[in-house]
């Protein structure tokens, strides 16, 4: 069902499935904070490499993983390329074609960019696939005490992710109906784009006015409340946030011993 | 029998007005009304006579100075229903903007989760009002997996798990198919047997609640209240029948009027199908195959079923919408006028004027600020030729449909009649040879109904094909009854061309 | 009920969020989300040219802004630039997968940009210059937050150029798109419960 895009996509009795989403989400948090913190290719590649072998464990294949995420690669290729291209082109002179020229010094930071790219990217997505934005929502509420009307309202918004998908196509067949299809140049495209954006908030704000009458009619909105549904913590969370720590430990310490280590701000 | 320990409400309204914020007229005003504990009262009036913007106030959803001006008072038990949290239970028109989460268990707990009722109690509230309106389906299930006569239904369980004393419904069967709409009248029913709660209900067409309401109270479309009392009396004098029926209310046992004539015979075939096969999107399952029809110059078809048998997708495939997935859809001679055979190729501009398709949301197919632009932007789109050759057919459908006077409205602040009108209206702007509307009258009053008929009978009679996917009897009565029936991946023919 | 107080003849309206507040802020979060997730499907050809050379995609960035200053000029509360960015930052990387958590980072920082100049006018000022000022604060703090996040190691005369771009796109696309995005909405009614719908000054 579309209108469910957001549900975990991950299957069985996995870790990671098991874990609270606070845990999970503290593991990928400590590791993307060590790889953002440096550029450099140690730490990226150390992280990515951990990051990689625990999928078994977590229960997450490659080729689901690769189904799902090969965007991604792209991005990192680009993001790779950009770099190589722009950075201050130290070292020996690889390729020269016009105004491209890539050097030995921009090619490894080049290099440095798309492995740190990865290793950013795959805790999201490992957190993505495996959690529920219902249980997510619960942890962040009781165990984080983050303001319930906010995490809810959020909660119920990204609910019609679906809706409004399905939204989306529907407006443009109605409006190839009424003669301004997705056709014709670019300029009348971008119009054309533009409108059906428009009819699309049209539509997403009366749909959220509507359900915020209903929920305000069924009590929404009080400074008290209580939950169904308790978000707890299990051993597995202490082995979860562990992992975390160690990932994000082993990449600094392989960074800094390598003398790598550039802090992002330097 | 498990009684709830719900105290029925009693509604005291006097002299109550309310006027939203920015407007200038009072959406109420005048109204005295009392009505009893465990009084059940179906609330009737035209389109705009503030029926929704009271039972907002009676749930407390209707804000405060910000939102609006109050006159007089409305009390639930005494207080204003603000302070009542919980004593009232909304439940709204559309099914689909009122699931607030993605599981059904989380849905039904989340009113008394709002009203901080501790967590076993919860659970035992949960599963006594999902079986009090007959939803046996696991608590994990997806909301968005339901059919709308079960959101319908859960949106009820999910107010009845707050244990209120007075039941809100506004129009609560507005969008169903007729088996959703049987689905949440029994609900209903089983509900008030087991609580006792006060009840008010909005719902157009009276005889599914006649039965049911202990009192009728019509409002005024100037404020104060028309008629009030039981539903005899109410409805079986001569005087009120007709004032409600001019309102637009479906009073039972009577059926609106309806101009023009179907003519006997069908014209020349204008588009066939042959081994037809449709599915939403490109990679989506198939819903509905082996579809072979002919659609005839001068001749109605009606497309009927239940829901989920894949009608709409088959309509917009035949609108030139949607590839068929396998199979093809044809255009004869007459109707393609060398835009080529399948109408899936033809662009925007070739299209509109063949065949036009009205969307069962009006909203979806506006595209500009005014009205005038709206009946304008087809007729622009087809011709380079100056206004004056396409000003003479946007004013006579402004005229037939009612829509001088709002022009140079914005067409999102029409009311739901008048939006009806319009997607009709541009639609026909650039004549079509074939119409296709998916539920059209959904919804509608009784009044916006007979004029749609009447137009779509007119366009039949005067060569026009006119499709229609559609639950409503009566409609496809209207239109000659001849039907095709789709169910179960299969299709049946029903009446002659 | 959303419990705001608002006393009898204050003509100010309260900064308190109400429910309707905190939902359709979500939901155009979450909508604006959908509609550039549309238009980054649809429009690979723009893709292909900022691959080659990247600082051009600072023209191209303005759509990742419109959620913070569309809900900034719909709900007119504090924090509602901050929340619509960072919600559509989650829903984007929910759908997306290319970025990773770092993308909410990223939505707080160019929602604050917005915010700040929000601020600056004590969330009282909402017209076209307070919208352009917004776009144009959310640009700059997109592209010096992407220029020490992910453009580190590029020239810095590249990075200078990338800043100049987001900025432009900023005003133009966030800035200028989302004024005529919220005056249009004002006048098909859907803002009835906003004060965005009922002032004259849009």
């Amino acid at each position: 069902m579309s209108s469910d895009l957001l549900t975990p996509s991950l299957a069985g009795n996995s870790v990671l499935i098991r874990a609270n989403p606070l845990s999970k989400l503290f593991a990928a948090v400590v590791i993307t904070g060590v790889v953002m913190l440096s550029i450099d290719w140690v730490s990226a590649a150390v992280a990515l490499t951990f990051e990689i072998l625990l999928m078994p464990l977590l229960g997450i294949s490659m080729r689901g993983l690769l189904l799902r995420a090969w965007p991604l690669l792209i991005a990192a290729l680009v993001a790779a390329y950009g770099t190589a291209l722009l950075a201050e082109k130290t070292g020996a002179v690889l390729l020269h074609v016009g105004p491209v020229l890539f050097t030995e010094g921009s090619v490894a930071a080049g290099i440095a960019i798309g492995l740190r790219g990865l290793a950013l990217a795959l805790p999201g997505i490992f957190l993505a696939v495996s959690t529920d934005p219902t249980d997510l929502a619960d942890a962040l509420a009781q165990k984080l005490h983050a303001p319930h009307r906010f995490v809810l309202g959020a909660l119920a918004a990204v609910r019609l992710v679906g809706l409004l998908v399905e939204q989306w196509q529907t407006l443009g067949l109605a409006r190839h109906a009424r003669g301004a299809g997705a056709e014709g140049n670019a300029l009348v495209r971008t119009r054309n784009f533009l409108g059906q954006a428009f009819g699309l908030i049209v539509q997403a704000i009366r749909r959220a006015t509507r359900l915020a009458v209903a929920m305000e009619a069924r009590g929404f909105g009080a400074a008290e409340r209580t939950w169904a549904r308790k978000s707890t913590f299990s051993p597995v969370d202490a082995w979860v946030a562990a992992v975390g720590l160690g990932i994000a430990a082993g990449a600094a310490t392989a960074a800094v011993l390598a003398g790598t280590w550039t802090f992002l701000l330097s | 029998m498990i009684r709830y320990s719900t105290d029925p409400v009693a509604v005291t309204a006097s002299n109550w007005g309310w006027r939203h914020a920015g407007r200038s007229r009072f959406a109420v005003r005048k109204l005295d009304l009392d009505i009893q504990p465990g009084e059940r009262v179906l609330l009737l009036g035209a389109s705009g006579a503030g029926k929704s913007t009271l039972l907002a106030a009676l749930a407390g959803v209707l804000g405060n100075d910000d939102e609006g001006e109050q006159e007089g008072s409305l009390l639930l038990d005494g207080g204003s229903p603000a302070s009542r949290r919980g004593r009232a239970g909304l439940v709204l028109q559309d099914p689909d903007s009122q699931v607030v989460l993605a599981r059904v268990g989380d849905e039904v707990a989340f009113g008394a989760e709002n009203l901080a009722v501790p967590r076993a109690e919860i659970w035992k509230r949960v599963h006594r009002a999902l079986d009090d309106v007959g939803l046996d389906v696991p608590l994990d299930r997806s909301t968005s997996a339901l059919s709308g006569g079960q959101k319908q239904r859960l949106a009820l369980a999910s107010v009845l798990a707050m244990q209120p004393g007075l039941l809100l419904l506004d129009e609560p069967t507005a969008n169903l198919d007729p088996q959703g709409v049987i689905e949440v009248r029994d609900a209903v029913v089983r509900v008030l047997e087991r609580t006792a709660a006060t009840l008010v209900v909005v719902e157009h067409r009276v005889e599914v609640w006649a039965n049911v309401v202990d009192r009728v109270v019509v409002l005024g479309p100037d404020g104060g209240i028309l008629a009030d009392g039981t539903p005899a009396e109410v409805l079986g004098e001569e005087a009120a029948r007709r004032s409600l029926a001019g309102a637009g209310v479906w009073v039972p046992g009577w059926k609106p009027e309806v101009e023009g004539h179907l003519p006997g015979t069908a014209g020349d075939p204008l588009l066939s199908t042959r081994g037809l096969a449709v599915a939403r999107t490109r990679r989506g399952a198939e819903v509905l195959t082996g579809v072979d029809l002919e659609l005839s110059a001068a001749s109605a078809l009606s497309i009927v079923g239940p829901n989920g048998a894949g009608k709409s997708t088959l309509a917009l495939t035949l609108a030139g919408l949607l590839k068929p997935r396998r199979g093809r859809v044809t255009a004869e001679a007459l109707l393609e006028c060398g835009a080529g055979a399948d109408p899936a190729r033809w662009r925007s501009a070739e299209l509109v004027q063949r065949i036009g398709t009205v969307f069962q949301e009006p909203e979806h197919q506006f595209l500009t600020s005014t009205v005038a632009d709206e009946l304008e932007f087809g007729p622009r789109r087809v011709t380079r030729e100056p206004e004056s050759s396409f000003r003479p057919r946007t004013s006579d459908l402004a005229e037939r449909l009612r829509l001088v006077h709002l022009l140079t409205a914005n067409p999102f602040t029409l009311s739901g009649g008048e939006k009806r009108r319009l997607s009709v209206a541009t639609m026909l702007a650039t004549s079509p040879d074939i119409l296709v509307l998916d539920e059209p009258t959904f919804g509608q009053d009784a009044v916006t109904w007979a004029e749609l008929v009447g137009l779509l009978r007119g366009l039949v009679s005067g060569g026009g094909c006119v499709v229609s996917v559609t639950h409503d009897a009566d409609f496809t009565e209207a239109l000659g009854n001849r039907i095709l029936d789709v169910r179960a991946g299969g299709v049946v023919q029903r009446g002659t061309p | 009920m959303a419990t705001i107080k608002t006393l009898p003849g204050n003509r100010s309206r309260s900064l308190e969020w109400r429910v309707v507040d905190i939902v359709v802020a979500s939901v155009i979060a979450v909508a604006v989300g959908v509609v550039f997730f549309a238009w980054s499907a649809g429009y690979s050809l723009i893709s292909g040219i900022t691959a080659a050379f990247p600082p051009i995609g600072g023209l191209y960035v303005g759509g990742w802004l419109i959620a913070g200053v569309l809900g900034g000029l719909i709900i007119r509360k504090p924090g509602a630039a901050i929340y619509c960015e960072v919600l559509a930052a989650i829903v984007s990387m929910a759908l997306g997968t290319q970025w990773g958590l770092l993308v909410i980072l990223s939505g707080a920082i160019q929602g604050l940009g917005a915010e700040l100049v929000f601020l600056l006018f004590l969330y009282r000022r909402w017209n076209l210059g307070v919208a352009l000022l917004a776009g144009l604060g959310a640009g700059l703090a997109l592209a010096i937050s992407e220029n020490i996040l992910y453009n580190a190691l590029w020239a810095v005369d590249w990075q200078l150029l990338y800043v100049l771009f987001a900025a432009i796109s900023g005003v133009g696309i966030a800035g200028a798109l989302s004024w005529l995005a919220m005056r249009g909405l004002a006048k098909t009614g859907v803002l009835s419960s906003f004060a965005a719908g009922r002032t004259a000054d849009v």
